[in-house]
């Protein structure tokens, strides 16, 4: 075996692959749950903040900028030391969901209204000529052209909520980086464990990243057609 | 939960934002070299900083703190929970300036150049009094946007033990059971202090964008 970081041998890193794929298993559910909840979240929160209604615009408001505005970690605490006090005793998986669907609804709903309020006034003037209804206005000639503006930030971010998937060892779920913790407690190699999670990371989020980039070209291309 | 709890909490804010400052720091400088080597010529020095930028910001922030924290701090130099914290945020807002300073060097009119060269600027003259007051301009209402962000990225530095405000809120949550309240005022810290660098970064850019010429 030959010999890498302070005696860690390829073997031992071998034997670790199983943990740490357990533990990237939740990051990628939690990823996926997070996005498939919390983009539609954006959406509403996108409408609703546009709101004639003063209410509705500012209970909206208040839940997007406590989404950006408290950190990640805090939101994930506060969902899972916080919430038990109120009487609401959630799993570390629910609190990490919810934490991370709020944050994710804050974030995507101003990326969806910067997407919205790209497409031309003109369209909307359009709509109104041609007696379309301010919902079919909305669904038909608003939401398809915002969708394509939307897009490429919307993956790049999905990209930084796997990356803060990784947070919530801190609620004790056993995600990856927990399972890096356990490893490097049974066998003192701290840093060797560490290093193989931020390989696992940046072995899925360099790809996903330049994918990105080659849709955010394509889009470009598309619209200038 | 009393006052002396909420004291407590508040306690954490100077060393969160200590952290902040000295890692954009940090950024601010270095960010600066591996522009330079971003759009270098040469394609090696290029790739090199394209990767650096790429895997730096491809690992989670988390994952980077606890590299610097376990793994320089035990097994080569002792490293307080302090200098991981500003090791791996100074890390990583570097390539983010990197890539913020790239986007305002970018944003300078292409007529500028040109004039410069027209005027006979010497290279060094050009960079200095033309390209640089402007992209630097440029990149500030990004720098302020990303400063919120690393000001929020370092309550990670909690899971370390660095004393500052997230870990002043669990301590309290700990001590008292009365999670619900020191978490809210955690998080309604972050909000007050990020307030006016948000208000800043969005009035600095009408107040900047009218004094650079177009």
């Amino acid at each position: 075996m030959t010999k890498l970081w302070m005696g860690t041998e390829w073997g031992m890193i071998l034997s670790w692959l199983p943990m740490l794929w357990d533990g990237l298993v939740i990051n990628l559910q939690l990823t996926f749950i997070t996005l498939v909840l919390g983009v539609p979240l954006g959406l509403l929160w996108a409408v609703t903040v546009r709101s004639r209604s003063r209410a509705i615009r500012y209970v909206t408001l208040v839940f997007v900028e406590i989404g950006r505005g408290a950190p990640a970690l805090v939101l994930l605490q506060f969902m899972y030391f916080g919430l038990p006090q109120g009487g609401l005793v959630l799993s570390s998986f629910t609190s990490a969901i919810l934490g991370l669907v709020w944050s994710t609804g804050a974030y995507t709903s101003e990326i969806i209204r910067g997407g919205l309020e790209a497409v031309p006034l003109g369209q909307s003037e359009a709509s109104t000529a041609l007696n379309l209804s301010a919902a079919d206005t909305f669904r038909y000639v608003i939401l398809p052209q915002g969708f394509w503006v939307a897009l490429p930030p919307l993956l790049g971010f999905a990209i930084l909520v796997f990356q803060s998937t990784a947070l919530c060892f801190a609620i004790s779920l056993p995600e990856v980086l927990a399972q890096a913790n356990d490893i490097g407690a049974t066998t003192f190699r701290y840093f060797p464990a560490y290093t193989v999670t931020g390989i696992i990371f940046a072995a899925i989020c360099i790809p996903a990243s330049i994918l990105v980039g080659w849709i955010e070209h394509r889009v470009a291309t598309r619209s200038r057609t | 939960m009393t006052w002396d709890h909420v004291f407590l909490i508040i306690s954490g804010i100077p060393r969160t934002i200590i952290v902040t400052v000295l890692s954009l720091a940090v950024g601010m400088l270095l960010g600066f070299p591996i522009m330079l080597m971003r759009i270098a010529p040469l394609s090696p020095v290029r790739v090199a900083a394209t990767v650096l930028i790429a895997v730096v910001r491809s690992v989670p922030p988390v994952v980077w703190v606890f590299m610097v924290f376990f793994g320089v701090g035990a097994d080569v130099v002792d490293v307080s929970p302090f200098t991981a914290a500003v090791i791996s945020f100074g890390l990583i807002s570097a390539v983010n300036m990197a890539e913020i300073y790239r986007g305002g060097l970018i944003a300078i009119p292409l007529g500028h150049h040109e004039a410069a060269i027209a005027l006979n600027l010497s290279r060094w003259h050009h960079f200095r009094d033309v390209t640089l007051p402007q992209m630097f301009v440029v990149s500030l209402p990004a720098i302020a946007t990303y400063a919120v962000g690393l000001l929020k990225d370092t309550s990670i530095a909690s899971t370390i033990g660095l004393q500052e405000l997230s870990f002043q809120g669990r301590y309290v949550t700990d001590m008292t059971y009365k999670g619900f309240e020191a978490l809210v005022v955690v998080g309604a810290c972050y909000i007050v202090i990020s307030l006016p660098i948000a208000w800043l970064s969005r009035n600095l850019g009408e107040m900047l964008k009218r004094r650079v010429a177009r």
